[in-house]
C-alpha cells in the first residue's frame, strides 16, 4: 500500500478506488446534479459529501436508480468533530456488488437532518441510536424514544464534551 | 417507566387486551432484552422491543484505550464469536497502518475463526431447540461446543475473551501439540453435529413448529439490512467471504448455503449447514497451512495516518463493519461498530406482530441475537 503524500498525513481523496468506483463517482456526479457533491474515498470506498437538504432526495434516487441500485443501507456513524458533527451512511448493492458512502456535516447549531427511515427501514434504529449519543434530530422519523439509553438520561455520550472517566451515574 | 396508556394501540385493538411484559431476566430473551408485547388472547397485537440494558458505551470507550488495548473491548461485543471479532478489528487496524500480515497468521486466524463460528452454531442450535421445548439437543450442542472451547483454551488460555489475535498477526503461535488435538477434534465434532442434526432438524414437532412461522420476504430482511445466515434463508446468497473476499477465503473451495423460505425452520437449517462447510475450510485450511512466523509488527505502538476506514467481515450472526477514524494519534478518534444482530433485531416488531406469544419466541429464537453487540 502506498505511504500518505500529505505532510499532515492525510491520504489524497480519490486515489484508492478503482475504475470500478470511480464509474459509480461519475455516475452519480453526471445524473444526481454534481454541483452539490464533494468526491472523495473512505480508502478504497467511493464517498459523496451532501447537504443535509439534499440528503432525501439523493438517498431516494441512490436506491431506485438501477445504476446505483442501493438497496441496503449497512451502517449509519455519527461522528463528533468539535466543530460539527458528521453522520456517515453506508450503502450497499447486492446485485452491483458495490459500496458507497454518503457523509453530512451538521453545524452544532442547526443539528437537524431529514431522516431516511421512509427510504430503508435499517434506517429507523440506528437514528434513534444516533439521537440517543449524538442529539441529532432526524425530523420526519415517526419515533425519537430513547433507544439504548434509558428515560431521562441527560447528556449526549456520544460527543467529545461528555465526560468519560468522573461520571458517576448513581 | 412505560404504562399501559403510552403503549400505542393497534386497531385492531379491544378492550380485552392484555399488555404482557417479556423480559429483560427472562429466559427465552437470550440476554437482557425486553419487550412489551400487547395480547388478545394468544395473539399478540402490538410489541415494543427495548433494548440498551448492557449498554456500557464500548464505542466510547475506545476513544480512551491505545489501539492494541481496543481488541479486549472489542471481545465482549459479542461474546459468542470473540474470534471473529478481534479479527475484523484487527484488520481495520492493518489496512489503516498498510501492514501485511505473515500468511501463518492468515490461516491461523481461518482456522480459529471458522471454529468459532460452529461454536457459536451450535449454542445456537441448542438455545433454539430449548425454546421450542426440546430439552436434549442442547446437551449435544454443548458437548461440541465444549470441546472447541478446550482447544481454544489450549490456544490462548481463555475459553472466551481471548485477546489472541493481535494487530499485525497474533499474539504467539500455536501451541506444539495443536496440529494433534485438531486432527482429534474434527471427526468427533462431525459426529456430534451429525448427532445434533440427526435429532433435530426433521423432527416432527420441531418442524411443525418452525416451519412457515415468521416467514419475511426477501425484499422486506434486505430492507432492514439483513445480513448473514438469516438473510440466506430468504434466498440472498450473500456472504462477505465471498462476495469480497478478506484473509485467505479466495483459496478454499466452500459453498454458502441458502434456503428460499425465510421462515425460522430455514433460518436453522442454513446454519445447521454452515457448520459442515466450516468444518471443510478448517480442513483445508489445516493442509495449506504454511510454517512462519505469525507477527510483523511485534510490541510497537500504533499510530495510523490521519484517515478513517470501513472494514467488513462475515461473522456468525452476519456481516460486522467496523468504521474506524484515526486523527494521527495512538487512539481511535471514533469507532463505529455495525452489528449484524442490531439489523436483524429491528424487523423483530414487525414480524411478531399477529403471531402467537409462542411463536414470538421461537422467531426471536431463530435470530440468534447476542445483546452484548446490539448493546455495545
Amino acid at each position: 500500500m502506498e505511504k500518505p503524500k500529505r505532510k499532515d498525513g492525510s491520504i489524497p481523496v480519490g486515489e484508492n478506488l478503482s475504475i470500478k468506483n470511480q464509474e459509480l463517482l461519475n455516475y452519480i456526479s453526471r445524473h444526481f446534479g454534481g454541483k452539490y457533491f464533494r468526491h472523495g474515498s473512505i480508502m478504497d470506498i467511493p464517498q459523496i459529501s451532501v447537504e443535509p437538504q439534499d440528503l432525501w432526495s439523493v438517498c431516494e434516487k441512490l436506491k431506485t436508480s438501477k445504476h446505483t441500485d442501493f438497496k441496503m443501507l449497512l451502517c449509519l456513524a455519527g461522528v463528533d468533530y468539535v466543530e460539527y458533527i458528521q453522520i456517515v451512511y453506508i450503502l450497499y448493492s447486492l446485485n452491483k456488488a458495490h459500496t458507497l458512502a454518503i457523509k453530512v456535516d451538521l453545524p452544532y447549531d442547526k443539528l437537524e437532518i431529514p431522516t431516511v427511515s421512509d427510504i430503508w427501514r435499517a434506517a429507523n434504529w440506528y437514528e434513534r441510536e444516533a439521537h440517543d449519543l449524538f442529539g441529532v434530530d432526524f425530523s420526519g422519523h415517526p419515533d425519537m424514544s430513547p433507544l439504548i439509553l434509558y428515560e431521562g438520561f441527560e447528556g449526549y455520550p456520544g460527543r467529545k464534551e461528555f465526560p468519560l472517566h468522573d461520571y458517576d451515574e448513581y | 417507566m412505560v404504562s399501559y396508556d403510552d403503549v400505542p394501540r393497534s386497531d385492531s385493538s379491544s378492550d380485552f387486551d392484555m399488555l404482557l411484559n417479556m423480559g429483560p431476566q427472562h429466559p427465552s430473551t437470550h440476554g437482557v432484552f425486553r419487550m412489551l408485547l400487547k395480547i388478545d388472547g394468544e395473539v399478540v397485537t402490538h410489541a415494543e422491543p427495548h433494548i440498551g440494558y448492557l449498554h456500557r458505551g464500548s464505542e466510547r470507550l475506545t476513544e480512551v484505550e491505545q489501539y492494541h488495548q481496543v481488541v479486549t473491548l472489542m471481545d465482549r461485543l459479542d461474546y459468542l464469536s470473540n474470534f471473529n471479532n478481534e479479527w475484523v478489528y484487527c484488520r481495520a487496524v492493518e489496512k489503516l497502518i498498510g501492514v501485511n500480515i505473515p500468511e501463518r497468521a492468515e490461516y491461523i486466524r481461518v482456522i480459529l475463526g471458522e471454529l468459532n463460528r460452529i461454536a457459536s452454531h451450535l449454542l445456537f442450535i441448542g438455545t433454539f431447540g430449548l425454546d421450542i421445548g426440546a430439552m436434549t439437543p442442547v446437551m449435544f450442542a454443548f458437548r461440541g461446543r465444549e470441546r472447541i472451547q478446550s482447544l481454544f483454551e489450549s490456544v490462548s488460555g481463555a475459553r472466551m475473551m481471548h485477546n489472541y489475535f493481535h494487530i499485525g498477526g497474533l499474539k504467539e503461535d500455536l501451541p506444539e501439540n495443536f496440529s494433534d488435538n485438531i486432527s482429534r477434534l474434527i471427526p468427533i465434532l462431525r459426529e456430534d453435529i451429525e448427532e445434533t442434526d440427526r435429532l433435530l432438524s426433521f423432527n416432527e414437532l420441531f418442524v411443525s413448529r418452525t416451519k412457515g412461522v415468521g416467514v419475511i420476504s426477501k425484499e422486506l430482511a434486505i430492507d432492514y439490512g439483513w445480513t448473514g445466515p438469516c438473510l440466506r434463508a430468504c434466498g440472498v446468497g450473500y456472504d462477505v467471504r465471498r462476495t469480497e473476499p478478506y484473509s485467505v477465503y479466495d483459496r478454499f473451495d466452500f459453498k454458502i448455503p441458502t434456503t428460499l423460505d425465510g421462515d425460522c425452520w430455514d433460518r436453522y437449517f442454513v446454519r445447521v449447514m454452515e457448520i459442515y462447510e466450516s468444518l471443510s475450510i478448517v480442513e483445508q485450511a489445516l493442509e495449506q497451512m504454511p510454517d512462519g512466523s505469525v507477527n510483523v509488527m511485534g510490541r510497537r505502538l500504533v499510530r495510523p495516518a490521519k484517515n478513517d476506514v470501513y472494514m467488513k467481515a462475515e461473522n456468525p450472526r452476519g456481516e460486522i463493519g467496523i468504521y474506524l477514524i484515526s486523527d494521527g494519534s495512538d487512539k481511535p478518534y471514533r469507532l463505529k461498530v455495525r452489528p449484524p444482530s442490531f439489523c436483524n433485531l429491528s424487523a423483530l416488531k414487525e414480524l411478531i406482530t399477529d403471531t402467537y406469544v409462542a411463536d414470538a419466541v421461537v422467531i426471536l429464537g431463530s435470530l440468534d441475537i447476542v445483546l452484548g453487540e446490539v448493546d455495545r
